[in-house]
């Protein structure tokens, strides 16, 4: 098992070099580094100075790949590639346009992300897995129709909807919690109830559907039979038999997104004005800041790689197959 | 063969159970008026070919139908309690602990993520009320019970830990936990290979006598039910039509359609003559005749049949056996035990000659995925196929004798060895030429799987003819095609319809005809009736048969049913952990089996005269990845000796023209091969 | 000389391929016996072709917006060359040139005669603030302004009689029809449609048809004096925009189809059926992609994009094409970040197919590999293929209104909910509250969104072989 997990190990770091290559081609390939200075410097002031002065402040000045007047070592490492895109893998993301450090307003930024998105998560996973096995339990009934008809309605509508409407509804005119805004510490909760809130609910449609599909699958197995034919209870033999069976599709999809958590929710940071990646991401965008854009492309990859492992690690606790070979 | 205990109080009774099955509004009758009673310690077997309605009996009495299956009419008393309308609860009760019940297929039946002690244990929690310890301990016993090894450490295994017969051996377990008065075993060795069969249903048997239960047999095999059952009640078309003691039912079946099954078995038939297969099909649900279900099928068909439907009605002087016929048949139709047929041991000029065959596929592990060793599929067989004669090629599943049949169409890359053909060695191994595959064919197992459901059958019996280049304008093709249908018993017309409108035995024929299509020369049939009815298997049998005789084709023949290989084959080989352990006329092979493999092999399949026992085989057989050293079947030989553990003994040939890969070959064998 | 000049933009070109490519695909499939019996079975859902009516009326008016010409200019004295207008119009405009020239100054509440927002207006009793008369917007009442609400339920009346009316015709023709082809009396042909055992389940068109009707005649009698959905901040009528971002949304949702499918089909297959180093490869490159957020990897390459039409504006002749372009280009982007869900799906699925009975048969003929992957592998993933294409549709409708509203969508002079909702959601914080845009636009990508779910469950429950 333990080379199971060390071979998902080693299998990550030719994924991360590929997402590292495909951004770098991205960013500096397909657009030059003067295009880039075009548009931020904005048409009046470019000049061929002002162009060659920003390219110089940002380091983007330098050959991409090889560096043919320096030596030694450093026709590899005086380069764009080195500087802006290899030096990544060791945490050094460099400075966005309003010079702050990357990487510590990465690391500060995480904690009110992951205060949104943990909550939001959890509770998600324990809601729409509930209403999955009650539809499951209750198959072919009528509650069961309406219940697939309601998430199929759920899940037509738009997340924007259920974040302007939640926000309008419950911080506008009900006036229970702030519009918007973070606190630090316990103070918190208040701006975080209604971000998760509407997290929860925006993802119930789909999310439940899928998870009754992936029980139905189960029900229709020939071990449900046997446990049936045991004279078990059919309680006992949902959540003993059949739920612990769906674990492991379920996981599959589960696991891999705890990671990414940490990345934040891009629309709901950025409408309830919390300060997490997620807004950073979105400032990012808007501002044209292609080293902050760069670099969460980057890190989120890391973390979707984690998300993998995790899940193969997460299938040796619910699949003896795996355990055991 | 245990007696009954002789109680006439019935623990069982089903009275008119029909059964329907619902399709939006529709009903669809589907078992129509089941009668039957089972007694404590009776083995009843129910038998059939599929779609007769046997095993939704068998749910039907556990209440554990499909949502689309509906009971519609009948009683069944258990234990003097009507089951049918017992609240769900009371049911659930009995489940487990009255009626047990074992299904087909060991390796789905079993959680695959809970242990085998969880499994077998929240039995002994749910009917027995046992807790903590007194669970395992129970368990443990259970399984020492059943036959396997080490159960302590058993217990903690998964079902993926297991082989096949130990897992259906963890059901049977389970089955017995609740320690029920009645086991329902549908279809228990269908899944499995001959030997692990055989000592599946001596367990059964085993455990009934010591245990006194009453046990229903679902079974498509009469072997089987010749072994197992006290009484047989013959099902078709969703009715009982033969309800006889045992030895009643084999002195002298009744039923037309059960005299059929019979005639149509390749072991109770001389060899060399026609097996008699049942024309046409079964009747659909949807479109039962009123009068006699049988009746459009029946070689004593008369106006009567067609105008009034015939009761289960009892026989005068033995009323326990009941027959639904108007004009029953009488008298034996077993024929004596076939001889050995005079099978000429001579060979003619080897058409294909496969010399040191190998086919072995790489074990990768560890973090880099290198080759960590080698699963030896086939490893080293020689085989010679003559025009018009048909090799046997026998052996329990996983011994190679597929991999060999795809290894020598090109289907697999073969590792070491030589494909002769007339001498020759062929062109088209590993080249670009083609046109060997003209030569030789191949007909698949599963003719659900071997007709592509998106092609009609026209475009099927075209493809090939076209990419060598057999046709090349479409007319030709067409009546090609239609010629290609008629010989194998298909009308002309069908090359329109998709592979979906046909039945399991017709799309076999399509399959052959899609292989006669390039006119081959040698013919490989990979077990093409496994999947088929016994009626079905007559008819495709037949068809291979007179091919044969009409177009002089070899045949490489790879089945695991010795009865078959006797009905059609001229030489057999026997494979045993890819490679070929005894090797010679069908006659000679069958009669007097020379390696203890194929003694034991033969021991186990299951005789229509109930007659035989079989012999014990010790233990599982070894991964083909870490054979045994020495001679491979050594660990489990009951002849082996010192010289078997050293060194894989080589196929040497007996006096008989026979070989053998045996030290210590039956004195039986030798002392024929003396004679001879 | 002709009064337009065609203008035949690349996303139209695509859309209307698209059309002509699925009636293609969809008369091939009524060949093969199979294919047809999935639509067969489509047809006789009631839920399946009440969704389909809906959707086609989406279709009908995305595709009259996919028709561009640029109108020709009054000739200038002296010259004798025609001139057209830079503007490129669409027939959907021409059609509805009504709502789009009848622009007020600003925000103005669903069929309201006032504008949202108080002027200053010079009288002679002095300035006054006031909210000034519509220009449009139920000018016809005159000084009549407290009739409006009897004209609204006047015409409001008069369309749904009207609807009625025609909703009644139509079901009576359909009637006559079916009756004449059964050969059975009116009112049986009227119960057999009910009790759905029409080979269509003209049960469910009837009453979507119906829905359909109801809402459109209303809206239709008022909006020609009215802005039924009010105006947005420029003074835009609402109602065009929503009907305008019907195509954006289709071509959103259809067009970037075309480009994944080649790529999952293509690369699921190829990696199934060769397997080893072919199969390493691409799995190698989808994981790549995979593992980066799909958001974020939209972000950088639209940004990426973005950057490269900003810096060559040479390339683009006028604002309609450069918006075009864009949206193509956000098609493909689309498109290249999610071709692998569905190619692993098909990769897993051909290396279980490649296994079988009848493919082995047809290599022990020597047939090459893409021969048998044309003749046995693709025609049994269709079902996967068609399945998921109408199951991706609906998702890239949503995934268009929130790219849009990040700022990486569609070019914010192209009308589309993403853009609608992106321009009005600031002004939800005004007192009182301008909701109209919001709510429209929400209304209509509900009631799109949902119609393509409903009928992509009916496809894959149809086409799915286990329900065969």
């Amino acid at each position: 098992m333990l080379a199971y997990i060390l071979r998902r190990l080693l299998y990550a770091l030719p994924i991360l070099i590929g997402v590292n290559l495909l951004t770098f081609a991205l960013f500096f390939v397909v657009n030059t580094p003067d295009d880039m200075a075009r548009l931020q410097l904005g048409v009046k002031h470019v000049t061929p100075e002002a162009i060659q002065k920003w390219k110089a402040e940002r380091g983007y000045d330098r050959p991409l790949f090889w560096n043919p007047a320096a030596g030694g070592l450093q026709q590899l490492s005086d380069t764009i590639f080195f500087d802006k895109s290899a030096r990544m893998f060791v945490g050094d993301f460099g400075q966005a346009e309003d010079g702050r450090d990357i990487a510590r307003e990465i690391t500060s930024r995480m904690g009110p992300s992951l205060a949104i998105a943990l909550p939001t998560f959890v509770l998600g996973l324990f809601v729409t897995i509930s209403l999955a096995l009650i539809l499951a339990f209750f198959r072919a009934t009528a509650l069961d129709f309406w219940g697939v008809v309601a998430c199929v309605g759920l899940m037509s509508i738009s997340s924007l909807f259920y974040i302007i409407g939640g926000q309008y509804l419950v911080a506008k005119v009900w006036q229970l919690v702030p519009i918007s805004g973070f606190g630090e510490g316990l103070d918190a909760w208040r701006f975080l109830v209604l971000p998760v809130l509407i997290g929860v609910v925006g993802g119930i449609g789909s999310s439940t559907r899928w998870y009754r599909t992936i029980f139905l699958e189960e029900v229709g197995k020939d071990y449900v039979r046997t446990a049936r034919a045991k004279g078990l209870p059919e309680t006992l033999v949902f959540f003993r038999h059949i739920l612990k069976n769906a674990m492991i599709p379920i996981l599959t999809g589960v696991v891999v997104v705890i990671p990414l958590l940490f990345m934040g929710s891009l629309l709901t940071e950025s409408f309830f004005g919390i300060p997490g990646l997620g807004s950073y991401t979105i400032d990012a965008i808007n501002a044209q800041d292609f080293a902050v854009v760069r670099s969460m492309v980057f890190i989120g990859s890391v973390l979707y790689i984690a998300g993998l492992i995790l899940t193969d690690i997460s299938y040796t606790l619910v699949d003896p197959r795996i355990r055991f070979e | 063969m245990p007696s009954i205990p002789d109680t006439n109080d019935a623990l069982l009774t089903v009275q008119g159970l029909s059964l329907a099955i619902r399709r939006g509004r529709a009903h669809t009758p589907a078992v129509a008026g089941l009668d039957f009673s089972l007694r404590a310690g009776e083995t009843l077997a129910l038998v059939g070919e599929s779609g007769c309605g046997k095993s939704l009996t068998a749910q039907a009495l556990m209440r554990l139908l499909p949502p689309a299956i509906r009971v519609t009419a009948g009683q069944v008393r258990f234990q003097g309690r009507e089951l049918l309308n017992l609240p769900e609860a009371a049911m659930r009760e009995l489940r487990g602990r009255g009626m047990g019940m074992i299904f087909q297929e060991p390796a789905t039946s079993l959680n695959p993520v809970l242990t085998v002690g969880q499994q077998i244990g929240e039995v002994l929690v749910r009917h027995l009320g046992l807790q903590g310890r007194a669970v395992r301990e129970r368990a443990e016993a259970l399984l020492q019970q059943v036959g396997i090894a080490d159960p302590a450490r058993r217990l903690d295994e998964y079902p993926f830990q297991l082989s096949g017969g130990m897992k259906q051996r963890v059901m049977i377990a389970m089955a017995l936990a609740g320690e029920p008065s009645l086991l329902i075993a549908d279809e228990p060795s269908t899944a499995l290979d001959v030997t692990v069969q055989s000592q599946i249903l001596d367990l059964l048997q085993e455990l009934q006598a010591r245990r006194g239960m009453a046990l229903l047999l679902i079974t498509h095999d009469l072997g089987v039910v010749a072994r197992m059952a006290h009484r047989v009640g013959v099902m078709y078309a969703g009715q009982l039509v033969e309800l006889a003691s045992r030895d009643a039912f084999f002195q002298e079946a009744r039923h037309p359609y059960s005299r059929a099954l019979f005639a149509a078995l390749p072991e109770a038939v001389p060899r060399g003559a026609r097996l008699q297969a049942l024309a046409g099909q079964v009747p659909a649900f949807a479109a039962m005749p009123k009068a006699c279900r049988f009746a459009e099928r029946c070689d004593r068909v008369q106006s009567l049949c067609r105008e009034q439907a015939p009761l289960l009605t009892p026989l005068a002087g033995n009323p326990e056996n009941q027959v639904r016929c108007h004009f029953p048949g009488s008298g034996s139709f077993l024929a004596a035990a076939a001889g050995p047929g005079a099978g000429s041991p001579t060979f003619g000029p080897a058409l294909l000659e496969v010399s040191g065959l190998q086919v072995h596929f790489p074990i990768r592990k560890g973090i880099l995925q290198r080759v960590r060793g080698q699963v030896r599929a086939v490893d080293g067989v020689s085989l010679e196929l003559a025009p018009g004669r048909t090799l046997a090629l026998v052996g329990e599943s996983g011994c190679g004798k597929t991999t060999v049949g795809k290894a020598l169409m090109q289907l697999l890359p073969l590792t070491a060895g030589s494909v002769r053909w007339q001498g020759q060695a062929l062109a088209g191994q590993g080249g670009k030429d083609r046109s060997w595959r003209r030569r030789m064919q191949m007909v698949f197992q599963d003719p659900f799987a071997s007709l592509n459901p998106r092609m009609t059958v026209g475009d099927i019996l075209l493809e090939g003819m076209q990419a060598l280049g057999v046709v090349t304008d479409a007319a030709a093709g067409r009546a090609a095609s239609a010629a290609l249908l008629e010989q194998v018993g298909l009308q002309g017309d069908s090359l329109d319809r998709y592979p979906h409108e046909f039945s399991g035995g017709q799309r076999q024929r399509i399959a052959i005809a899609r292989a006669l299509a390039v006119s081959p020369q040698v013919l490989i049939c990979d077990e093409p009736t496994s999947a088929l009815d016994v009626s079905v298997q007559a008819q495709i049998l037949n068809l291979l048969k007179d091919l044969q005789e009409r177009l002089q084709m070899a045949y490489l023949f790879i089945t695991h049913n010795f009865a078959v290989v006797e009905y059609l084959a001229h030489e057999v080989a026997v494979m045993y952990l890819g490679r070929v352990v005894e090797r010679g006329s069908t006659a000679r092979v069958l009669a007097a089996p020379a390696h203890p493999y194929t003694e034991v092999l033969l021991s186990a399949v299951p005789r229509l005269d109930g007659r035989g026992r079989p012999i014990a085989l010790a233990g599982e057989t070894p991964s083909p990845a870490a054979p045994p050293a020495g001679c491979h079947f050594h660990p489990r030989c009951p002849r082996a000796v010192a010289l078997c553990r050293e060194r894989y003994p080589d196929l040497l040939p007996l006096a008989d023209g026979r070989q053998v890969a045996c030290h210590l070959p039956a004195a039986s064998a030798v002392q024929l091969d003396g004679e001879g | 000389m002709m009064p337009i000049q065609p203008v035949l933009l690349w996303s139209d070109l695509l859309l209307w391929l698209l059309l002509a490519g699925a009636l293609g695909l969809g008369f091939l499939s009524a060949r093969a016996a199979h294919l047809r019996q999935a639509w067969r079975r489509l047809g006789r859902g009631a839920v399946a072709m009440g969704a389909a009516t809906l959707l086609s009326a989406f279709l009908l008016v995305g595709l009259l917006d996919s028709l561009h010409y640029r109108l020709r200019l009054p000739p200038a004295p002296g010259q004798t060359q025609a001139m057209y207008g830079v503007e490129v119009l669409s027939l959907l405009d021409g059609l509805l040139s009504g709502l789009r020239e009848r622009n007020e100054k600003t925000y103005s509440a669903p069929l309201a005669t006032r504008l949202y927002a108080k002027e200053s207006r010079d009288t002679p009793a002095g300035v006054v603030r006031e909210y000034p008369r519509l220009k449009h917007g139920g000018a016809h009442l005159g000084e009549d302004e407290a009739g409006r609400d009897r004209d609204v339920l006047q015409r409001g009346f008069a369309g749904l009689v009207l609807a009625f009316l025609i909703w009644l015709a139509l079901a009576g023709g359909l009637v006559a029809h079916l009756a004449w082809r059964q050969g059975c009396s009116h009112r049986e042909a009227w119960r057999a449609i009910w009790q759905g055992e029409t080979a269509l389940a003209w049960r469910g068109v009837l009453p979507a048809l119906g829905g359909l009707l109801l809402v459109a005649l209303p809206i239709f009698f008022l909006a020609g004096d009215y802005h039924v959905f009010g105006t947005d901040k420029v003074g835009q009528d609402v109602l065009y925009q929503v009907l305008k971002s019907i195509r954006t949304a289709l071509v959103i949702g259809l067009v970037t189809t075309l480009v994944m499918l080649p790529l999952a089909v293509v690369l699921g297959i190829v990696a199934g059926y060769f397997r080893g180093w072919v199969d390493d490869l691409i799995q190698y490159v989808y994981t790549v992609l995979n593992s980066i957020p799909g958001v974020l990897l939209i972000a950088a390459a639209v940004l990426m994009m973005q950057m490269l039409i900003d810096t060559h504006p040479q390339w683009f002749a006028t604002a309609a094409e450069r918006a075009d372009l864009r949206l193509l280009a956000l098609c493909a982007i689309l498109g290249m970040t999610s071709w692998t869900g569905l190619a692993r799906l098909l990769r897993g699925e051909t290396l279980k197919l490649r296994e079988l009975e009848y493919i082995q048969a047809a290599r022990a003929f020597g047939i090459a590999p893409p021969r048998i992957i044309a003749r046995h592998i693709l025609p049994n993933l269709m079902h996967i293929v068609v399945i998921a294409l109408v199951m991706d549709f609906s998702s890239l409708v949503l995934t268009e209104a929130v790219l849009s509203y990040v700022g990486i969508g569609v070019d914010p002079t192209m009308t589309s909910f993403g853009t609608m909702i992106n321009n009005a959601r600031m002004e939800l914080g005004r007192e009182p509250v301008v909701w109209w845009s919001l709510a429209a636009a929400f209304i209509f990508m509900f009631a799109l969104v949902l119609a393509a779910n409903l009928f992509a469950d009916a496809v894959r429950d149809a086409f799915d072989p286990r329900y065969e």
